[in-house]
């Protein structure tokens, strides 16, 4: 074997390497927390740990979501993020739709009211809305809080939404029109099927960013809170098993949400930065 | 066409209002409340906030926490990007298991640490097995300031390199391959490539990267919240305790313009530091 065979053999062993070492980085946590999760307290407290599931039962899992109020907000986190989900995309894709075809005076200031709320921490501002919530009625229910979550997902749907669009040509949509399809005819029966995987991909997107959001979610909430803002509260005063289960409740539905939409992500992500 | 030339103010209305409504309004409204006392203008609550015990340790903390993480998260980044762009076989299942954490959110990876590195966890366990240490040790107590940091540290970064690496590679994708190939030819190496070319191309999305982790990374606080309660006080926290704990939302509004001004100057930053001309774009 030459010198060059051996060293083009050692960089592939190397470059191998880096890729499991970071696959394993990131894999590892999300064991480790899935056994402190299934391992229950006698699992928390014992030393030194067993680094293999062989303590681990179903039973941890079971007496966590026993827990009085933990079922109500993972039902509550899943009600919010369901309807951020649903307002973002009604509010969020008409406005793509419109700056996708049309040019009109405007525009440019209403593009740049979307991509101003990137500069903002936007989840602080939730503080002044408990008086304004209060007032109205929506303090305290999903509803309240899914407004401001899609505060949050809405810049993202709506720059998302317009790439798609502007990738779906015109044409199309013309040629609907010459066949005698109304507008919103040419629109439901020719661009809607083209755009629907990436809308979805961008729907489910907002259903992560609204299921993950604890600082409004928290701030907003008295005794109907989302999952993430129920763990956080009662953080502090809840034995580590409990907080590990709850961790873990927390990344199962995201880790699904973002295998459903891998393959839309990079194209979104791309587009929307543009 | 009249019809026509309304429809696309129909089309964004809705979502312009909504914008005033929860974005506008209550901006207004965070900057009445912090400059407001008893419905006089004064600097009350700045006062407060900065003669809070908290308020120092607070800011250098969540800016020691910036400057550690960010650039670490960038250069993990680029690296994981051109490692893909290399990669054939394999190539969807290693950016699916890298882009993971882009679901999970700062309280879940906060706890997900904490069950590693909480004194009986799964990180002393390993040191135990190699004969570094004889018990528990404590990793993450008031008294450890320094191995607390480097926690949270390595919960951010583990969280949030994702969504940096999406930012990239989705750039990546955007860079025409001739270029890298003409200087193949006229003989450029790898690494001049990369500096040359790849690099400055790139760099539209290191901005937005950039700016998009930056401004969150100054929001952080259920990661610190979740591995150490408030041990390690950051600006964003000291908010939340001043609304929930003190019941006092003229302060933490204070701090949330204070989160907001940092924000804004380092957007303004990056957007300077980074421009890029139109013709070098891609």
């Amino acid at each position: 074997m030459s010198e060059a065979t051996v060293s083009l053999r050692l960089r592939r062993v190397m470059f191998w390497s880096g890729i499991a070492m970071l696959c394993a980085w990131v894999l590892v946590p999300i064991y480790l927390i899935a056994l402190g999760a299934f391992g229950g307290r006698a699992g928390v407290f014992r030393w030194p740990k067993n680094l293999l599931p062989w303590d681990s039962g179903l039973a941890a899992m079971q007496a966590f979501l026993a827990v009085e109020g933990v079922w109500t907000a993972a039902l509550n986190g899943a009600l919010v993020a369901c309807l951020t989900m649903l307002f973002s995309l009604l509010l969020g894709a008409p406005a793509g739709y419109a700056l996708a075809r049309y040019r009109f005076a405007g525009q440019d200031a209403f593009r740049m009211l979307v991509v101003l709320t990137r500069a903002f921490p936007l989840a602080i501002l939730a503080l002044p809305l408990t008086v304004t919530f209060i007032r109205t009625g929506l303090y305290d229910t999903p509803l309240g809080v899914a407004l401001v979550h899609t505060a949050l997902a809405l810049p993202f749907t709506a720059l998302v939404s317009s790439s798609l669009f502007m990738g779906i040509p015109r044409e199309l949509e013309e040629a609907a029109w010459v066949f005698g399809c109304t507008g919103l005819q040419a629109f439901r029966k020719i661009v809607l099927p083209l755009a629907l995987p990436g809308l979805a991909a961008a729907a489910i997107f907002s259903f992560v960013i609204s299921w993950n959001e604890v600082f409004a979610a928290s701030v907003l909430t008295v005794r109907n809170r989302t999952l993430t803002a129920y763990l956080l509260t009662v953080l502090a005063e809840s034995p580590l098993h409990f907080r590990f289960a709850g961790g873990f409740l927390l990344i199962l539905p995201s880790v699904i949400f973002i295998f459903a939409v891998r393959k839309y992500l990079f194209a979104m992500w791309g587009i929307a930065n543009r | 066409m009249t019809n026509n030339r309304l429809l696309p103010y129909l089309l964004i209305a809705p979502a312009t209002v909504f914008l005033v409504l929860l974005f506008v309004v209550p901006l207004v409204q965070t900057i009445a409340l912090a400059f407001m006392d008893n419905g006089v203008a004064s600097l009350t609550n700045f006062r407060k906030m900065a003669g809070d015990l908290n308020f120092g340790l607070s800011i250098g903390n969540t800016f020691l926490l910036v400057l550690a993480v960010i650039p670490l998260q960038i250069c993990m980044a680029l690296v994981m990007a051109m490692m893909i762009q290399k990669l054939d076989k394999g190539r969807d299942l290693v950016l699916w298991i890298w882009i993971i954490p882009l679901g999970i959110s700062d309280l879940a990876a906060g706890l997900v640490w904490l069950a590693i590195l909480q004194d009986r966890g799964y990180f002393n366990t390993v040191l135990n097995m190699l004969g570094l240490v004889d018990g528990p040790v404590n990793w993450l107590s008031y008294e450890a300031p320094v191995s607390l940091f480097v926690g949270v540290v390595l919960a951010e970064v583990w969280r949030a390199t994702a969504i940096v690496l999406v930012i990239l590679v989705a750039g990546l994708q955007l860079i025409p391959k001739e270029y890298g190939e003409a200087a193949e030819i006229f003989g450029a190496g790898p690494w001049t490539r990369f500096r040359k070319i790849t690099l400055p191309l790139l760099k539209p999305s290191i901005q937005s990267a950039l700016i998009l982790r930056t401004v969150l990374a100054f929001e952080v606080f259920a990661v610190v919240y979740a591995l150490s309660g408030r041990n390690f006080p950051v600006l964003v926290g000291e908010a939340y305790a001043w609304q929930h704990v003190n019941q006092n939302n003229g302060v933490a509004a204070a701090y949330a313009i204070l989160v907001m001004a940092i924000s804004l100057a380092a957007t303004v930053i990056y957007i300077r530091a980074l421009r890029t001309p139109p013709e070098m774009q891609p």
